[in-house]
């Protein structure tokens, strides 16, 4: 069973650069066509600074913040073991390529059912652009199969 | 294309819908590089079968980045307030994605007018996510 004192942990804060490569990169592999989102000319004719990320990019920087594997390991399971449960975005202001984004993650919650056969680790992440401004929210539940 | 008017939009109304092409490994693949979620039981069918799998699954976020797609398309992403969604079947290889929206609620929220949507993605066999979306409207 995973250690319910760990509920209120914060994970150290990371802070990510986002590259215009990389939202390159999200936008093909997530088949969005809109050269808005790869072409950082049709961008800023669309009115954006510079390419903007896709709205499940935030969840990108999550797992680039704590990697899954490592996450896992320190509530002491394995990753064959991880499924995501549900996954919540608030969103307060765009990420764009250039920006630094800092990622704050905090167990939010820990809980079991089927009599421990299904774990559920909760997590809420705030994600800070590099003016001060919380730009999204996140809160990630994931089931840990024992 | 401007977003739709407050106005103009009614609850039961649905949003164009977005269908994929069929996942494949190399779509796995793609996704696995680019979203850093780098977990073997995606691309690697070795691993997916010692974890008690038949094959590799789909990651769960690629189709709530289709949900997302689904919602860009409709309306420009700053409108965007909030998005959740529950996973509710795994989507195999070989399986298109078809995802809708649907307004639920008109409602007025940090002084702005505001729709709630049902979402949902499906596969072939069967629903796949059941989330909602917060989209604020002129």
């Amino acid at each position: 069973m995973i250690d319910k004192n760990l509920i209120g942990h914060e994970f150290e804060a990371v802070t990510l650069p986002v590259e215009e490569g990389r939202l390159r990169f999200v936008a093909k592999s997530i088949g969005e066509t809109n050269p808005v989102y790869s072409d950082p000319e049709a961008a800023r004719k669309a009115g954006h600074p510079a390419l903007p990320a896709p709205p499940t990019f935030v969840f990108m920087l999550e797992v680039d913040a704590v990697d899954l594997q490592d996450l896992v390991s320190f509530f002491g399971c394995k990753l064959g073991q991880l499924l995501h449960g549900e996954q919540g975005f608030v969103y307060h202001a765009p990420i764009y390529a250039g920006d630094r984004i800092t990622v704050k993650k905090k167990v939010a919650d820990i809980y079991d059912k089927k009599n421990g056969k299904l774990e559920f680790i909760i997590t809420e992440n705030d994600f800070i652009n590099q003016d001060g401004v919380k730009v999204a929210e996140t809160r990630t539940n994931y089931v840990i199969r024992n | 294309m401007p977003d739709p008017k407050f106005a103009e939009v009614q609850v039961g109304d649905e949003i164009p819908l977005l269908s994929t092409s069929p996942i494949t490994r190399h779509t796995l693949a793609l996704y696995c590089g680019a979203s850093g979620d780098h977990n073997p039981i995606h691309v690697d069918i070795d691993y997916a079968k010692e974890s008690g799998l038949d094959d590799v699954i789909a990651h769960g976020m690629l189709s709530m980045a289709y949900l997302g797609r689904l919602l860009t398309n409709w309306v420009s992403q700053s409108s965007i307030r909030e998005l959740k969604t529950r996973f509710t079947a795994m989507t195999l290889i070989g399986d298109q994605v078809t995802c809708r929206g649907k307004i639920i609620e008109k409602f007025n929220e940090s002084g702005e007018n505001r729709v709630r949507l049902e979402l949902t993605a499906e596969t072939p066999r069967e629903q796949s996510l059941a989330g909602e979306a917060v989209i604020a409207l002129d």
